[in-house]
């Protein structure tokens, strides 16, 4: 099973002359541990395709599953229960509360949705020795550099039972050093069964997925194929 | 890649023997260039010949010992200081693909753009798979790989440039209706 299907989905903001058509007809699988970039220019409906995956925004037509549900078919609480527990999402300007030191800011949605706070803070502090953060848990954003807030703020996204990571333009603002650590980290969040889908309109970010799509104009019209594994490279003498 | 002068660097540190010097120059240059022995005891005879390299008289073979003179050590200085050709090529293909894509009235040239930019892509995924594989150790191979992944990106910016002056392009050709008469004035003062 998938863990997000897109079918057929469209989007138009606006009516009549000041109509936009951002999204036509797009249609994405992602799978579990696989991570996806989406590369376009700007206004070719990246953002809106995230917002919508997320399910913070609605499609006009066609059909959001995740993990095999349909999105339209749920109650608003059950919806709400699946942003909150499922999708974890990471955008350009990192919004960590200021008030809240680092493992507060991660373990936040795991306190939101019930969960008791020594057993948030343990799943807090643990999301942030798996990314290498322990050092900075008791920190607040304003004495973290920009890249560890990014990276806290992708621990905040995969904190829990995550098992889908959306992240625009992730490492926006970050020198390339960073930026490199922030896609290891999404890398190493799919290795362990999350799926990823991060928009970049930066090649070098986008190469560390193992799938590109690209869209243009709303319209998703190319996509890389998946470089072959080793496995895959051998399979054929074996089948002899 | 100037196998004389890598090996001229690889003189700096002491005297060395030939197979020694293969060895580390496959090391140092993380196995991207990989040399045959025949490569490496050419090259020594002819730095020898031009008096960049002594040797201790033993005959030719794995076992003979090299030591940088001084000439040597300023022919390897000049060389780090003076800049590479970085003028254009006389013809970058891409490019030359594309302007003639331009001239084809049934080819959609953007469509063009994105099959390379996908190709591109493609190897950049393959570079950074290299990078997320290899220790951080290797200095030599993540150098390469930046390189190659800069160079590459390079080619996508230029691609992502072609494809926005396309479109624009375009739009000025086909002006909604209302804006017409002006886009003529226009194109008419530009003739
Ligand atoms: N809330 C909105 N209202 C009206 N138009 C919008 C809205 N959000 C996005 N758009 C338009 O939809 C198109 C796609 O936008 P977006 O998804 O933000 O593109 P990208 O992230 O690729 O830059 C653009 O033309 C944009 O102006
Ligand atoms: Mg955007």
């Amino acid at each position: 099973m998938s863990t997000l299907d897109l079918i057929n989905i469209s989007k138009v903001y606006g009516t009549g002359a000041s109509e936009v058509r951002a999204l036509q007809e797009v249609n994405l699988s992602v799978e579990p541990g696989s991570f996806v970039a989406v590369m376009g220019p700007s206004g070719s409906g990246k953002s809106t395709l995230l917002t919508i995956a997320g399910t913070l925004e609605s499609p006009s037509s066609g059909e959001v599953v995740i993990e095999g549900r349909s999105v339209e078919g749920m109650a608003a609480e059950e919806r709400a229960r699946l942003r909150r527990r499922t999708v974890g999402y990471v955008f350009q300007d990192f919004n960590l509360l200021p008030g809240l030191t680092a493992v507060e800011n991660v373990s936040l949605p795991l306190e939101l949705d019930g969960m008791g706070l020594r057993a948030s803070r343990e799943a807090g502090l643990s999301a942030l020795a798996n990314l290498g953060l322990e050092q900075v848990a008791g920190r607040f954003p304003d004495e973290l550099s920009g890249g560890e807030r990014q990276r806290v703020a992708i621990a905040r996204a995969v904190v829990g039972e995550r098992r889908l990571l959306l992240a625009d333009e992730p490492s926006g603002a970050l020198d390339s050093k960073n930026a490199d650590t922030v896609m290891r980290m999404i890398l190493a969040a799919c290795k362990g069964g999350v799926a990823a889908v991060v928009v970049t309109h930066d090649a070098q970010l986008a190469s560390w997925a193992d799938r590109v799509v690209f869209l243009r104009d709303g319209k998703m019209v190319d996509q890389t194929s998946r470089p072959a594994t080793p496995e895959e490279l051998i399979a054929p003498y074996r089948r002899q | 890649m100037s196998i004389q002068h890598a090996l001229l660097g690889l003189l700096s540190t002491g005297p060395k023997y030939g197979h020694q010097l293969r060895v580390e120059f496959e090391e140092r240059t993380g196995d991207v260039w990989p040399l045959n022995v025949g490569q490496v005891y050419t090259t020594l005879q002819r730095l020898e010949r031009d008096g960049l390299v002594q040797s201790d008289g033993e005959p030719d073979g794995p076992r003979k010992t090299y030591r940088l003179t001084e000439q040597g050590k300023h022919e390897l200085d000049e060389w780090l200081y003076t800049p590479p050709d970085l003028t254009a090529p006389p013809r970058d293909e891409l490019v030359i693909k594309v302007l003639v894509a331009l001239q084809i009235p049934d080819v959609d040239v953007r469509e063009i753009l994105q099959s390379h930019r996908r190709h591109v892509l493609e190897l950049m995924q393959q570079w950074t798979r290299l990078k997320e594989n290899e220790a951080e150790s290797d200095v030599a191979l993540a150098l390469v790989v930046d390189a190659e992944l800069f160079r590459l990106d390079s080619v996508v910016r230029w691609l992502d440039a072609a494809d926005g002056r396309l479109k624009r392009m375009a739009l000025e050709a086909e002006p909604p209706a209302k804006a017409g008469p002006q886009l003529r004035r226009r194109s008419a003062v530009r003739r």
